[in-house]
C-alpha cells in the first residue's frame, strides 16, 4: 500500500463517485451556514420545491451584520437586519439548528464550529465563506464555497470538485517569545505569496506545529485561505483530542473511543509524497507586520517598509506603489515608526480565549496612548466573551482603555458599524488588508494580538518580542 | 444557467494583479438578500469618486474617470482581461454576479484564486487561463487598438485574436461541457441519488458519530 497523505486519506474517505476527467462527487458532513452567503441559496431551493438533504448537518449562525454594542436594540441598518432576520425565518423554516443573537454560543462562524465540537477530525466542512480553511485544524477536509456551492450541499450533501495538489508546509524549532501562530501564517504568506499555494490543500506539520494549541491551529488554518490554498490542515493528535472531550457536539461514550481510534489514523503516512514542500524554521520567524494591501506585503517588526524601486518585476513593482500610496506609507520608514490610529482585535483568525489572554497580558496595568482613537476587543463568540470575564480579562482591557465589545465579525470587514474612517491607520489582528475592508480609505496592518496591544499602548508598532 | 458556446466580444484590460472580491464588490452590497443587481456596484469604490451604498441612485453619482473601465472606448465590453490572481480573498459569489451584471462573458488572467475560479463557471461567466507571455501581449494590443475584439469559441477552445492569432486554452472537460450546454449542478447530482444514499449507510455503518 502506498503511503498516503492526510489530504488523500479525507478525500478518499468521502469519494461518493468520479466522472472520467476526474471530477468527482464528494460527501459532506458538516455545513455551517451565515446570514450574507445563504439567502440566495435557500431561495433556490424554494423556487425548485427541493428539500435540504440531510438537515442535521447543518449550523447556522448570523455574525456578519450583528451590532458589538446596544445589542438588545437589534439592528439599526435595516438592510442589515433583513439579512439577519432571513436567516432566522429561512432556519425556522426549514427546521435548521441556529444561534441566534441573543444566544450566549452566537459568535464568528469559524469560532463557534469547533467550540461547540461540531467540526470533528475526519469530516468533510464547508460553508460559504473562504476562511473555512480554520476547521482544518482538526485534521478535517474544510474548504469555502460560493452560494451556488451553498445550494448544492444543501440539496445534495454532496460537491462537485476536483481534487487539489497537496503541499506541505513543514516548520521546525521552537518559536522565539511574544511569536506566535499568526506570525507563522504571515511569514508564511510572505515567502509564497498570496497566490503560491493557489491549487493546492496546505497540510502545516513539524515540531513547532505540533507545539502549537488547537487555537493557534485554527489561527493558522484560517489564513491558509490567504496563500491561495482553499484547504489548510493539521493532523490530528492528543491536542485536538483533549480540545474536544465533552463539548456539546463531539461524540459521547461508547462512540468516543471508536471515534478516537479512527482520528488517531488522520495524519500523513511516513514517505508520503507531495507536490510540493516548503520549509520554514521556526526560530527565526519573528513578528509580523503588513504594509500594505496584500497580506504577502509583510515584513518583521524591525524592519522597514521596502523600496518598490528595487523590485526587479513590473507587475509587483506596480502593486508595492500603488499599495504605498494607499497605504499613505514611504519607502524605508522602520515599521516601529508607524504611528496608528485605531487598533482592532478580534476576527476568525485571532478572537479566541487565547488571543484574548495574549492581548490581555501587554495590556495589563498600561494604557492605551492618548494619540490612538479607538483600541476595541471584539471576542469570537459569546462563550469566548464569558470565558474571558471569568478570568477578568475584561476587567484589564477596560481599565487599559480598550472597549469590551459583543462578538461578531465587526471591523474585520465592516459590515456592522464598526469601521475606519478614510485615511485611519489599524493595527488588526484580522486577517485581510485589501483596500476598502475596514472602511473606505481605512488603512489595515495585519498583526499578532500581542503586538496589536503593544501598538494600542505605544501608539505605534513595537516589537513584543524585545 | 445562461449557455456559453462562442463569443465575440470587446476586451477591456485591468492592469493590476491581485484583484480581490473585496474590490470587485464592495461588503456593503453584500447585505442584499438577491443574486442580481450587482452589476451598476462592480469595482465600486474605484469606478465611483464618491462612497456607494446599497439603494443609491448609481447614475447620479460621480464617476471616477481615471478608472479604466470608465473610459468611452471601453463602454460594452464582454471580456476583461486581468494580471495574476484575480479573484483572490473573500468567497463571495456576489463577485461574479456583479461582473456577469456589468456584461462581462469571460475574464482572461495569468491564473485565477480558485473559489472565484469555481465560482464563475456556475453562472456562465468563462475564466481563462492563458501564460503570462500572451496575456501581456494582450495588453499591448488592447492598449495599441481601439475597438479590439476578441473571438473565443469554447467548444474548440481557442481564442482568436484580430491579427490572426490563436490562442489555445484548457479547460476541464466537465465544467466545459456544462457550460456548452447551461447545466445547472444539482440537477445533474441529483441523478445520483441511489449512489449518495448508498455512501451514506455504509459511513454510518463506519462511523456511527457522524
Ligand atoms: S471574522 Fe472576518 S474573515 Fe472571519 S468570517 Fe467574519 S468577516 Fe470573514
Amino acid at each position: 500500500m502506498t503511503a498516503k497523505t492526510l489530504y488523500d486519506k479525507l478525500w478518499n474517505s468521502h469519494l461518493v463517485r468520479q466522472e472520467s476527467d476526474g471530477t468527482a462527487l464528494l460527501y459532506i458532513d458538516r455545513h455551517l451556514v451565515h446570514e450574507v452567503t445563504s439567502p440566495q441559496a435557500f431561495e433556490g431551493i424554494k423556487l425548485a420545491g427541493r428539500k435540504l438533504w440531510r438537515t442535521s448537518s447543518i449550523l447556522a449562525v448570523a455574525d456578519h451584520n450583528v451590532p458589538t454594542t446596544g445589542r438588545a436594540q437589534g439592528i439599526a441598518d435595516p438592510i442589515s437586519r433583513l439579512q439577519v432576520e432571513t436567516l432566522d425565518s429561512n432556519c425556522a423554516e426549514f427546521g435548521v439548528t441556529e444561534f441566534r443573537m441573543s444566544d450566549v454560543r452566537q459568535g464568528i462562524v469559524h469560532v463557534v464550529g469547533p467550540e461547540q465540537g461540531a467540526t470533528l477530525p475526519g469530516m468533510t466542512v464547508v460553508c460559504g465563506d473562504s476562511h473555512t480553511s480554520t476547521h482544518g485544524a482538526f485534521a478535517a477536509l474544510a474548504f469555502g464555497i460560493g452560494t451556488s456551492e451553498v445550494e448544492h450541499v444543501m440539496a445534495t450533501q454532496c460537491l462537485l470538485m476536483k481534487k487539489s495538489k497537496a503541499m506541505q508546509v513543514w516548520v521546525e524549532g521552537t518559536l522565539g517569545r511574544g511569536v506566535t501562530a499568526k506570525d507563522i501564517a504571515l511569514a508564511v504568506i510572505g515567502k509564497i505569496g498570496t497566490a503560491g499555494g493557489t491549487g493546492y490543500a496546505i497540510e502545516f506539520a513539524g515540531s513547532a506545529i505540533r507545539a502549537l494549541s488547537m487555537e493557534g491551529r485554527m489561527t493558522l488554518c484560517n489564513m491558509a485561505i490567504e496563500a491561495g490554498a482553499r484547504a489548510g490542515m493539521v493532523a490530528a493528535d492528543d491536542t485536538t483530542i483533549n480540545y474536544l472531550k465533552g463539548r456539546p457536539f463531539a461524540p459521547q461514550e461508547p462512540e468516543w473511543e471508536q471515534a478516537v481510534a479512527y482520528w488517531r489514523t488522520l495524519h500523513s503516512d511516513m514517505g508520503a509524497a507531495f507536490d510540493a514542500v516548503v520549509k520554514l524554521d521556526a526560530a527565526d520567524i519573528r513578528p509580523q507586520v503588513t504594509w500594505g494591501t496584500s497580506p504577502e506585503m509583510v515584513v518583521a517588526v524591525d524592519g522597514c517598509v521596502p523600496d518598490p524601486e528595487k523590485m526587479s518585476d513590473p507587475v509587483q513593482r506596480a502593486g508595492a506603489r500603488r499599495a504605498l500610496q494607499y497605504m499613505g506609507l514611504v519607502a524605508n520608514t522602520p515599521i516601529a515608526e508607524i504611528n496608528i490610529d485605531k487598533v482592532f482585535i478580534g476576527s476568525c483568525t485571532n478572537a479566541r480565549i487565547e488571543d484574548m489572554r495574549e492581548a490581555a497580558a501587554i495590556a495589563q496595568g498600561k494604557h492605551i496612548a492618548a494619540s490612538v482613537k479607538l483600541a476595541m476587543v471584539v471576542p469570537g463568540s459569546g462563550l469566548v466573551k464569558r470565558q474571558a470575564e471569568e478570568e477578568g480579562l475584561d476587567k484589564i482591557f477596560i481599565a487599559a482603555g480598550f472597549e469590551w465589545r459583543d462578538p461578531g465579525c465587526s471591523m474585520c470587514l465592516a459590515m456592522n458599524d464598526d469601521r475606519l474612517s478614510p485615511g485611519e491607520r489599524c493595527a488588526s489582528t484580522s486577517n485581510r488588508n485589501f483596500e476598502g475592508r475596514q472602511g473606505q480609505g481605512g488603512r489595515t496592518h495585519l498583526v499578532s494580538p500581542g503586538m496589536a496591544a503593544a501598538a494600542a499602548i505605544a501608539g505605534h508598532f513595537v516589537d513584543v518580542s524585545r | 444557467m445562461q449557455k456559453f458556446t462562442t463569443l465575440n466580444g470587446l476586451v477591456a484590460p485591468l492592469d493590476r494583479a491581485n484583484v480581490d472580491t473585496d474590490a470587485i464588490i464592495p461588503k456593503q452590497f453584500l447585505k442584499s438578500i438577491k443574486r442580481s443587481g450587482f452589476g451598476p456596484n462592480a469595482f465600486d469604490e474605484w469606478r465611483y469618486l464618491d462612497h456607494g451604498e446599497p439603494g443609491m441612485d448609481n447614475s447620479k453619482r460621480v464617476i471616477n474617470p481615471e478608472f479604466v473601465l470608465n473610459q468611452a472606448r471601453y463602454q460594452g465590453a464582454q471580456i476583461l482581461l486581468a494580471r495574476e490572481n484575480f479573484g483572490c480573498g473573500s468567497s463571495r459569489e456576489h463577485a461574479p454576479w456583479a461582473l456577469e451584471n456589468y456584461g462581462f462573458r469571460a475574464i482572461i488572467a495569468p491564473s485565477f484564486a480558485d473559489i472565484f475560479f469555481n465560482n464563475c463557471f456556475k453562472n456562465g461567466l468563462l475564466p481563462i487561463r492563458l501564460p503570462a507571455g500572451q496575456v501581456d501581449a494582450l495588453f499591448k494590443a488592447v492598449a495599441a487598438q481601439a475597438g479590439y475584439t476578441l473571438v473565443i469559441d469554447l467548444e474548440r477552445q481557442t481564442i482568436g485574436a484580430p491579427d490572426g492569432t490563436v490562442y489555445k486554452f484548457e479547460v476541464e472537460a466537465f465544467r466545459k461541457h456544462c457550460l456548452l450546454n447551461g447545466l445547472d449542478d444539482i440537477g445533474l447530482t441529483l441523478q445520483h441519488v441511489e449512489e449518495i444514499k448508498a455512501y451514506e449507510t455504509k459511513r454510518r455503518a463506519a462511523q456511527p458519530w457522524l
